[in-house]
């Protein structure tokens, strides 16, 4: 690997690491729709009390989604309307994708599926996926 | 480190944005529609996370540049375990319209994360109807 920046005195490994990663993230950023086909983009974050998964689905209507939660997996089902151009318009680009998707993801525990909450604003779903009271860790007490 | 940024800047200018906190944020390109009617040509840009706060359009010798903002939506309190698509970044996208459009009269609104923007052709542009006469 050759480093064509690296000068004496201003090296800096996590620096050329972070910047690395930034490059990476770009070119997955601008190629990941078409690669791995997967539609909507979904980001995760956990805690010890819920799961929060947010997804990208601009253009919908919150009546146009449709969630179930099963244990612990949550299904998210919808789709998305093509505009309709009516005779004689026709398309210059096309790059928006149309159509019905479903996507099952699999969380890290059972959630609680009656306090599930679900929120649609500027193009992003959020959920909050609270943990299942029985699926808690719980303390146990040693008695002497 | 006091020159990292300025490397970054002189080899890819485009690719790094800053905003004004001077943190550097991912630089998103939007997926565009552009479809045409008779009297306009219609730009569909999904930019999830930007509303018409955050939205601006530019018109500057014939390009269009479409920018917005998405913030973070990372949620309190959890900590991020899969992530497909950049939280929170700026959007961005330049496009060249032909001389034919009438810049005066351009109109761009969001909805849902979606910037609808009409560019309404200029008059001399629009389809006319040629009647042939007889004799």
């Amino acid at each position: 690997m050759f480093w064509p920046t690296l000068r004496m005195g201003s090296w800096d490994p996590l620096a050329q690491m972070r910047r690395m990663q930034r490059e990476m993230g770009r070119m997955l950023q601008d190629t990941y729709q078409g690669l791995t086909g997967e539609f909507p983009s979904m980001n995760i974050w956990t805690s010890d009390e819920s799961v929060v998964l947010t997804a990208e689905v601009p253009g919908l209507r919150a009546e146009d989604l449709d969630l179930t939660v099963l244990g612990d997996t949550l299904t998210v089902r919808g789709s998305r309307r093509a505009e309709e151009l009516k005779e004689g318009e026709r398309y210059h680009r096309r790059e928006r994708g149309t159509g019905e998707f479903v996507r099952t993801v699999q969380l890290p525990y059972r959630v609680d599926s009656a306090k599930v909450e679900a929120h649609y604003e500027k193009g992003i779903l959020r959920v909050t996926l609270p943990r299942s009271e029985e699926d808690r860790p719980r303390k146990v007490k040693l008695h002497q | 480190m006091s020159n990292e940024r300025g490397d970054i800047q002189r080899r890819d200018p485009a690719g790094v944005s800053q905003s004004s906190e001077g943190l550097e944020e991912a630089l998103l390109v939007p997926a565009t529609d552009i479809y045409e009617r008779d009297d306009a040509l219609v730009l569909l840009a999904d930019m999830p996370g930007a509303d018409e706060s955050t939205v601006d359009l530019n018109i500057e010798r014939n390009v269009l540049r479409v920018s917005g903002h998405c913030a973070c939506q990372a949620p309190e309190g959890h900590e991020c375990v899969y992530s497909e698509y950049s939280c929170g970044g700026r959007y961005e996208r330049t496009f060249t319209l032909s001389g034919e459009i009438d810049t005066q009269r351009i109109e761009a609104s969001v909805s849902d994360g979606v910037l609808k923007v009409v560019l309404p052709k200029a008059e001399q542009a629009k389809p006319r109807k040629i009647e042939v006469k007889s004799g």
